[in-house]
């Protein structure tokens, strides 16, 4: 900040007092200006904007920051904005007890004026911020902006993005349903695994014996004072940092950082090719700025708030809890581990993730900056994004959970049945009532956990299908003891249709190579279960 | 002792005293800060009797949801104090009373009386009549709670969420 900046700013002033002369409305309207500008002076006298904050907002900026990749961290701040200012509405109605919160929900969504709307900006500007936040965090790694000496601005970075997480799981309790409430019972059952003191810290995270009344209390402080007051606090340091060490250049390849030589080039270059934050540096943001906020009240108008779901009742067990789309992968995450490594997982994997974001400015300090000679970033970045797109997308239509109504409500198709025997015709009549269907899809239809039936015929020879049935394995549950010996071979001669038609079922290559049609019960002995 | 010196050495003994009053202080308002944060650890394990209701409502042979008001509740707890369980008839007397959270990650599981199977929503855990476990990621089979058959009632004893760290 140069004294120069200075003089320009007071500039108007002196003018204004330099012409006195004039009459009617230019003179009151010049009057007014000067007692403005006297007003203006008098606060200033005290607070001393222009010397502690003013220099700050000037401070000259390398002119190629001025890119349209750099406006993600200020829409962060946007949205965190927005949602304080919404979060505060909702706060004046919503009723944080287990007993009412899901009426006091309701009654926003349809009784409180404008509440669905306020609920809606919440919900979608929780997304956008989430959203928004990554991409600033994938920015500000590819253009090595974590390297010397920003270091501890990535540090704060990093504990911000797991703070704003933080605000969405506690964010999604508030939203007190059933979603929220089975949400809560994996989270206790996950911090269940910590070994010795397992049972202490869902005790200490429910607030008691179960997820109740003191749960969401709980929950509440924690989304409403305690997460809020640290981002707050750390968003300030953040950008202090920011100001105080300089927004990183546009990395250009080659141009390597070292611990001796950077910060004295980096003043150079903001000498020689500079431009003050404000106005100059600014405008993009600016722009981004209201784009964001209206793109997140256009989804708010647009799609409305997101529920509540069904009455947080533990009763009402007819319920398929699935979480908010960042935590998908997550979601997905544990249907898929094996069991054996789940435990040491779920207790590592944070910390060394955490570990891992928190030492790589250490590790990879100094040197190039650009991701035009990083490939590992680029690789790394891809790789990511490939594995939480995959779980994600997995999670949305969660192909290892059985199809809980499948089995009544997906008939078997009319082709597989036509022309079929007595006994085939059984067959898959007992195929429908053993909820077969719940975790097999024939037809397109039901669920996914276990292979489609259409062609199990092709893969499966009859003996096999008998051992298949009664015995399980492979994931699938042995049916032994549920199913009678009559059920098992109705099953078997159903399902020892289902081949594509061209296409020869299975056979087994130590019996002669054209095997007898035989329809014989006896060729089963479902006995043997 | 010189003026000067004499006024260092009380500015230390003022100074020292300030920190030891807010050491004092702070510890006192820390201690009960922690204490009223840790309440819920009061007790090591909520546990007692409750009625299922009577026996008649468990046919033999059957598996049926039951449902009770948490023993341990505070005013404000709503429907979240009801708890449900699976109570499952084997004949003579002879019980299962299974808590509904399936032991991977606490999902309601639900029953299918026509393959005996319990089917879990979230992960896929599928358990067996006898609650053991069939297939899914489940590392366990299904937490029992221990009962009672007291006169014509069923009593369990319960009062907290069944985890892998403490089952029911």
């Amino acid at each position: 900040m140069s004294s120069k900046d200075e003089e320009t700013l007071r500039a108007p002033e002196a003018r204004g007092r330099a012409k006195r002369a004039g009459s009617g409305v230019s003179s009151r309207l010049r009057l007014l200006e000067e007692k403005g500008g006297a007003l203006l002076e008098w606060i200033d006298f005290r607070v001393k904007f222009r010397e502690s904050f003013l220099p700050s907002i000037v401070h000259p900026i390398p002119k190629s920051t001025a890119s349209w990749f750099y406006v993600f961290g200020s829409a962060t701040l946007v949205c965190l904005i927005l949602q304080l200012v919404t979060g505060i509405c909702l706060a004046l109605v919503y009723v944080p007890s287990a007993g009412e919160a899901w009426q006091s929900l309701e009654y926003l969504n349809y009784q409180q004026p404008l509440g669905w709307f306020l609920r809606a900006m919440h919900y979608w500007g929780s997304n956008f911020m989430v959203a928004l936040m990554t991409i600033h965090l994938v920015q500000v790694f590819l253009f090595g902006a974590f390297k010397y000496p920003r270091e501890l601005t990535w540090l704060v970075g990093c504990v911000l993005f797991i703070l704003t997480l933080g605000m969405a799981f506690t964010g999604q309790v508030m939203r007190f349903d059933q979603d929220a409430y089975w949400g809560l019972g994996i989270g206790a059952s996950m911090a269940a695994r910590f070994p010795l003191i397992g049972q202490q810290v869902v005790q200490l995270m429910l607030g008691g014996p179960i997820i109740a009344g003191e749960t969401l209390t709980r929950f509440f402080a924690l989304h409403v004072f305690v997460i809020p007051g640290t981002l707050l606090a750390l968003v300030g340091l953040h950008l202090l940092l920011v100001i105080k060490v300089g927004i990183n250049e546009w990395p250009m390849p080659g141009r390597l950082v070292t611990r001796e030589r950077y910060v004295k080039e980096y003043h150079e270059l903001v000498e020689r090719d500079g431009e003050p934050f404000v106005p100059q540096g600014v405008t993009r943001d600016v722009v981004f700025a209201g784009i964001v906020m209206l793109a997140v009240v256009a989804c708010a108008a647009i799609f409305g708030p997101k529920g509540p779901g069904g009455i947080p009742d533990p009763t009402l067990i007819e319920t398929n809890p699935r979480p908010d789309f960042y935590f998908l992968p997550l979601f997905s995450a544990f249907a898929l581990l094996p069991p054996y490594m789940e435990t040491a997982l779920i207790l590592t994997a944070p910390v060394l993730l955490i570990a891992a974001a928190f030492l790589l400015p250490f590790y990879s300090n100094t040197g190039e900056k650009s991701w035009q000679r990083r490939p590992g970033a680029w690789v790394l970045v891809v790789m990511v994004f490939l594995f939480l797109g995959v779980l994600g997308w997995l999670g949305t239509y969660s192909p290892w959970s059985p199809e809980m109504t499948a089995w009544s409500g997906a008939p078997v198709p009319e082709h597989l049945v036509k022309a079929s025997t007595p006994l085939e015709m059984q067959g898959a009549l007992v195929v429908q009532a053993k909820q077969c269907r719940n975790c097999h899809s024939i037809g397109g239809e039901g669920g996914l956990r276990g292979p489609a039936l259409d062609d199990v015929a092709t893969r499966l020879t009859r003996d096999q299908l008998i051992r298949q049935v009664l015995q399980g394995g492979g994931n699938m549950p042995a049916y032994g003891k549920n199913l009678s010996p009559a059920e098992v071979t109705a099953i078997v001669a159903f399902l020892g249709r289902l081949h594509p038609e061209g296409e020869l079922p299975a056979r087994d290559s130590s019996a002669p190579a054209q095997p007898a049609k035989a329809a014989d019960a006896g060729h089963a002995r479902p006995g043997a279960g | 002792m010189s003026d000067e010196s004499q006024a260092s050495s009380r500015r230390k003994f003022l100074m020292r005293t300030g920190i030891a009053l807010n050491v004092v202080a702070a510890s006192l308002i820390a201690v009960p800060v922690i204490g009223y944060i840790a309440a819920a650890l009061r007790k090591r394990s909520y546990q007692a009797w409750v009625s299922l209701g009577p026996m008649s409502s468990f046919p033999a042979g059957e598996t049926r949801l039951a449902t009770y008001r948490n023993p341990f509740t505070v005013p404000w707890d709503g429907r979240t104090a009801d708890v449900a369980c699976w109570v499952r008839n084997m004949g003579a007397s002879q019980m299962q009373v299974f808590a509904v959270n399936c032991a991977h990650l606490g999902c309601p599981v639900r029953w299918f009386p026509e393959s005996k199977l319990f089917m879990c929503p979230c992960h896929g855990g599928v358990y067996y009549e006898d609650g053991s476990r069939a297939s899914g990621p489940p590392p366990r089979g299904l937490f029992e709670y221990e009962y009672e058959v007291r006169g014509d009632e069923l009593w369990v004893r319960g009062g907290q969420m069944p985890t892998l760290a403490n089952p029911v």
